[in-house]
């Protein structure tokens, strides 16, 4: 690891001010990417910023028709939280998939979402549960926020506070685990909101999470597994490496899609 | 340097470290609490378990400066006035180890999952709750066997599992 500058900040603008101070700094959120990417000197930055002792980004709220996730909640919290396995079960179920216990007593929601990995479960759910991503400047919709594999919408400094998801009708989040990393070589959540249902897929994209919507409107008008039947996404706009091919994913995506439907139908 | 200072198996600990300096050197080089192994040094095989204001975590993804002002116990802080922690001493009753790098790591985690879990554990989620844990000797039966018993050992020991 290279050196660098500790903070450890307390307030939101103070961790906003140290980063407009320092060239090439970096937010350290739970650490679970971060800190590897760092040993394995892919990441160097000169000051890390700890947003470990902020206690306003920590937190589940509901309130009527959202949950409000703190984005330094931590996957354990997100996944025995009774407000949130009785408003939105699905997403704490994703919560319970990620890594293995030890990792998710220490991994983040705001830097899962923050990092876009393409193969992380939480982008998956603010897509398909149409989520607002809060900042400290502003309120982000997860359609505008996800730009490709490891881009976001946040500028330069730019600090996640919150993650605000509309409770949907049902919801369900199927996912094929890399047995070894545990990420998503395919994962499909699934949600039917008033509006219409909306299905985002991550891990199979080559660039990164993505909605289909032609899965969404044959499910918009009947929410059952045999509405996907003959609905393909393109082999040409999935990864490719040695834990599964193109097509596999492709097809994958089809296989979890009518799971997570499947499960969110059998809700009630 | 930074300063950190915080709670080590009860003990009250204070150190400058180099800011890179990972919880699991710290430990292991500067309080010579060498229990706590590195496996992978990759998040991947929980050699590295401690528990972290008591919660496990893998202390080769934390950095020390990060557990400032905490409570870290490891697997030298579970013994109790001489005795064997219920966990280590199911561990030993059923052979849970053969060469034993992954035992701390094994213990600690297995501890950490009769605290959110409670005493009565079945094969399935023990085997699930350990996926974050690696041994490359045993196969892993007889440490589900050890973390089975040493689960329901620990109910019948409520002032050690108090002491943590």
């Amino acid at each position: 690891m290279y050196a660098f500058d500790y903070h450890r900040p307390t307030s939101v603008k103070e961790a906003a001010n140290l980063a407009g101070q320092s060239e090439e700094a970096k937010f350290l959120a739970g650490g679970h990417t971060l800190l590897p990417t760092m040993k394995l000197r892919l990441a160097g930055p000169a000051s890390l910023i700890d947003l470990g002792q902020i206690a306003e980004l920590r937190g589940i709220q509901r309130s009527g028709d959202a949950i409000t996730i703190g984005a330094m909640t931590k996957h354990a919290e997100v996944a025995s939280s009774a407000d949130i396995r009785a408003a939105i079960p699905a997403l704490a179920e994703l919560a319970e998939l990620i890594g293995d216990p030890h990792v998710r007593n220490r991994g983040t929601i705001g830097g899962s979402v923050a990092n876009n990995d393409p193969s992380a479960d939480y982008p998956a759910a603010c897509l398909a549960l149409d989520a607002a991503i809060v900042t400290d400047k502003r309120r982000i919709a997860a359609d505008d926020f996800f730009q490709g594999i490891f881009t976001t919408a946040l500028d330069e400094g730019e600090i996640i506070t919150q993650i605000s998801f509309p409770i949907p009708a049902q919801a369900a989040y199927a996912k094929f685990r890399n047995p070894a990393s545990r990420y998503a070589l395919v994962g499909v959540f699934v949600a039917k909101h008033a509006g219409g249902v909306r299905v985002a897929v991550t891990g199979a994209g080559s660039n990164g999470v993505f909605r289909v919507p032609e899965m969404e409107e044959a499910l918009s008008r009947n929410f059952a597994p045999e509405a996907l039947d003959g609905i393909a996404v393109a082999e040409d706009e999935m990864n490719s490496d040695i834990h599964a091919d193109a097509a596999y994913r492709a097809h994958l995506v089809g296989v979890m899609a009518r799971r997570a439907v499947e499960a969110a139908a059998a809700r009630d | 340097m930074t300063t950190v200072s915080l709670t080590v198996n009860g003990q009250s600990v204070t150190a400058d470290v180099d800011s890179r300096t990972l919880l699991v050197q710290f430990l292991r080089d500067t309080l010579r609490l060498t229990g706590t192994h590195v496996g992978c040094d990759t998040s991947q095989c929980g050699a590295c378990v401690v528990h972290l204001n008591g919660q496990a975590v893998k202390a080769c993804t934390v950095l020390a400066v990060q557990a400032d002002a905490s409570v870290v116990t490891t697997i030298e802080g579970i013994a109790q006035g001489g005795e064997l922690h219920p966990m280590q001493a199911a561990f030993r009753e059923h052979h849970g180890l053969q060469c034993g790098y992954c035992t701390p790591g094994m213990i600690m985690s297995a501890i950490d999952i009769v605290n959110r879990k409670g005493n009565a554990l079945d094969e399935q989620t023990i085997r699930a709750e350990l996926e974050g844990n690696l041994c490359r000797c045993t196969g892993y039966h007889n440490i589900v066997k050890a973390v089975a018993a040493g689960a329901q050992a620990m109910a019948q020991a409520p002032l050690q599992q108090a002491a943590e």
